[in-house]
């Protein structure tokens, strides 16, 4: 991502910001709880496990052989009159794009949303050529003028109210509008129409090309997608290396597997299917249909033990339900990719003196790996990644912070000595059985919760004390 | 059949801040028949430092674990993200080492407290009394990583006198996540008053849950904020209820 947007601070930094945002959590909040109970009702009758490990199956395989489908795509897209790009870095692709839209003396672009597009920092380089795009998915929309990233892969304008969207439009479009999600949309669709019919270049994503038949699916549910790829006279289609299946046979599980996970769709509104440029018989499409595959650092992941964060189809459930991301938001990480996937995929693609910290961002809960569609096993890459990171980065202070505790607590006679000690010191600041303030580093807790004290008998005096018989009095309460 | 040899792992947490947590795992598994020790050599599981990725550090203490619980029947914890240290992690943090096998070997006879008293000893619904309304957090380590979920309300839904109202989310963790909470202090107290929200709505007088660490997170902001709520290890609960008096056979 080294193309894309530079972090404005570490996730400490910027979820403070967040946090301080009024009804920032309950936008997230009520949103993700929709997207959760919408994915239990779209999967309800069916055997979710089973097509979680058959999505873990079709993802592991293609992944193991992305070379083979890779060029099986490139060939047989090449042979229905596709131009197939392979771009090494953001860079790469970025340049690619400029110079299509150069050559065809274009300066108006209809663009559908792409993460991909999000993570080379597309839109930032085409603006600075004089091109003028504009995102014609309602959120990206939004965003866009917000002058904001997006905030949730599937999402990206989750974090607004209809107020705030109103308040937006009324702002920048000068208008009257109501906080009202159907009039808000009706002006953004007559506006977008426009926009549409004048693009001389399309841009959209793929949730999935298919090898065999060297197409590539795009769905979405505003149908803006169709609008990109089939009115203007070219156009560009970006993708992550990885999104791809061997033939449209998988797409039968993919698809549901997509749409449940992200928004509780049993079905997209429109699923497009883009299988070249236009030829001599087709009444409508592109005359110039070009991909670029983008790797960006995912290839040196392949054979690494965080392969399987290239198994991810962008289904945005790990945002979903992350107790992190739901208090703070995407624009917390400081990433184009927020959430438990972003935090184990910013630090691969980016290195740990950017993205280093992310890894720290979770709880751990492990909710993002239970609903991950294609199992990959998050929290446990976040794991790995804290380990990794420790290795290369940690500071001498917490290095030897915890080589003393450990020390201390390994041995049974100082992890008691350390409990007595703790309790002598801890008279100057325990009151009415609990703790307010207390000194670094303990004052990191005490700082917004209440700390308990150590017991005047530890379990283990007690224990010793009754000789097996611990204590004589109630065992209720705690 | 003789009894269970059970060692009980009582964690750092409730060794130091809730001994009468231990006070009533004995007493529960004593009840159920079981033979409890404590190993004295005991400390801490190691999550820490293995989850801030300090593997050697946590492999120092996972040993005088692996040596504390050699030659039990089982190894019983009121503990669920303690238990699954030992019993998913462990195997993971010695791969490749010396202790492999003996971490495997008490991977497999680890067991949270309710799991232990549901699933391996066959324990019914406990029989007591405890006025009032409770609602019960699925602390997460238990819940995903060791698969819990009924065990626990099992076992409370025999006690009369006690309401069980399930809050929105009580699956969605309380923001304690070990050094998480510390690491990222403001985050976690964002997470720590979304679930206290939660839990308030229920009209609950107490918040249940099988983890000393969930317990004093969410202690922790209720009580800076001023709530009445308790919070209460379901092992004190279910002990306190069926009137087992600490150390009772």
């Amino acid at each position: 991502m080294s193309a894309g947007e530079e972090r404005r601070g570490t996730f400490a930094e910027l979820s403070h910001v967040q946090l301080e945002k009024p009804g920032l959590r309950r936008a997230i909040g009520s949103a993700m709880d929709r997207f959760v109970v919408n994915r239990a009702n779209a999967f309800a009758g069916a055997d979710l496990e089973a097509m979680r490990r058959t999505g873990e199956a079709i993802r592991a395989h293609t992944v193991a052989n992305l070379d083979r489908y890779l060029a099986q795509f490139a060939d047989a897209a090449a042979a229905r009159g596709t131009k197939v790009f392979f771009a090494g870095d953001g860079a790469e692709a970025v340049d690619y794009v400029r110079g299509v839209i150069r050559r065809h003396g274009a300066t108006r672009v209809a663009k559908g949303k792409s993460m991909a597009s999000e993570e080379i920092g597309l839109n930032h380089a085409l603006e600075a050529d004089g091109v003028d795009v504009v995102e014609t998915d309602l959120g990206e929309y939004i965003v866009q003028i917000a002058h904001e990233p997006p905030s949730h892969i599937i999402v990206p304008a989750i974090h607004k109210t209809r107020d705030d969207v109103a308040d937006l439009f009324n702002d920048v479009h000068r208008t009257h509008l109501p906080a009202d999600p159907p009039e808000l949309t009706r002006f953004a669709r007559e506006l977008l129409r426009d926009r549409f019919l004048a693009a001389e270049v399309g841009i959209t994503g793929v949730n999935f090309a298919v090898a065999d038949a060297g197409a590539f699916v795009v769905v979405t549910n505003e149908g803006n997608g169709r609008m990109c790829s089939t009115l203007p006279k070219v156009h560009v289609a970006l993708m992550g290396m990885e999104r791809i299946v061997p033939s449209f046979r998988e797409l039968a599980l993919m698809l549901p597997l997509l749409t449940g996970s992200a928004t509780g769709q049993r079905v997209t509104a429109y699923l497009n299917v883009v299988g070249g440029p236009r030829s001599a018989d087709d009444v409508d499409g592109p005359e110039e249909l070009h991909v670029v595959v983008l790797d960006n650092g995912r290839s040196k992941l392949l054979g690494t033990e965080y392969r399987s964060v290239l198994h991810c189809i962008r289904c945005g459930a790990c945002q979903n339900v992350c107790p992190v991301y739901r208090q703070v938001g995407g624009h917390g990480y400081g990433a184009v990719y927020g959430g438990p996937i972003g935090a184990v995929l910013t630090p691969l693609l980016d290195g740990f003196e950017r993205a280093g910290d992310l890894p720290n961002a979770s709880s751990l809960c492990a909710a993002c790996t239970d609903v991950c569609p294609v199992r990959i096993p998050l929290h446990e890459h976040l794991l790995s990644l804290r380990r990794d990171v420790a290795r290369e980065r940690a500071g001498a202070a917490e290095r030897s912070a915890f080589r003393t505790w450990s020390g201390v607590w390994s041995r049974a006679w100082s992890y008691r000595l350390a409990a007595r000690l703790g309790r002598v010191g801890q008279v100057m600041f325990a009151r009415g059985g609990r703790i307010r303030r207390a000194p670094f580093p303990l004052s990191r807790w005490t700082s917004g919760r209440d700390l308990p004290p150590i017991a005047s008998r530890t379990f283990r005096e007690r224990w010793k004390r009754g000789g097996g018989r611990p204590g004589n009095g109630s065992a209720g309460g705690s | 059949m003789p009894p269970a040899r059970v060692a009980l792992f009582v964690t750092c947490l409730v060794d130091l801040l809730y001994p009468e947590v231990g006070e009533a795992s004995v007493a529960l598994l004593r009840h159920a028949g079981a033979d409890v020790a404590f190993p004295a050599g005991q400390t801490c599981c190691g999550q820490p430092p293995f989850n801030s990725g300090f593997v050697d550090d946590a492999r120092r203490l996972a040993r005088g674990t692996l040596r504390a619980f050699e030659g039990f029947d089982a190894v019983v914890s009121p503990s669920g993200s303690c238990a699954a240290m030992l019993r998913v992690s462990y195997p993971h943090l010695f791969a490749g080492e010396p202790e492999e096998e003996r971490a495997r070997d008490l991977a497999g006879r680890t067991y949270e407290l309710t799991e232990f008293l549901v699933d391996r000893l066959g324990v019914g619904p406990v029989e007591g009394r405890w006025e009032g309304r409770v609602t019960y957090h699925d602390a997460c380590h238990g819940l995903r990583e060791l698969g819990l979920k009924g065990q626990a309300r099992a076992l409370l839904s025999g006690i009369e006198g006690l309401e069980l109202v399930e809050m929105a989310r009580p699956d969605q963790c309380c923001g304690f996540g070990g050094t998480f909470s510390v690491r990222l202090p403001e985050v976690a107290v964002a997470m720590a008053d979304d679930k206290a929200a939660q839990i308030e709505e229920t009209g609950a007088v107490a918040v249940v849950a099988g983890d000393a660490g969930c317990l004093m997170h969410m202690a922790g902001r209720l009580g800076r904020g001023g709530s009445e709520v308790r919070t209460i290890h379901v092992a004190s609960l279910l002990a306190e209820a069926a009137g087992l008096r600490a150390g009772a056979t």
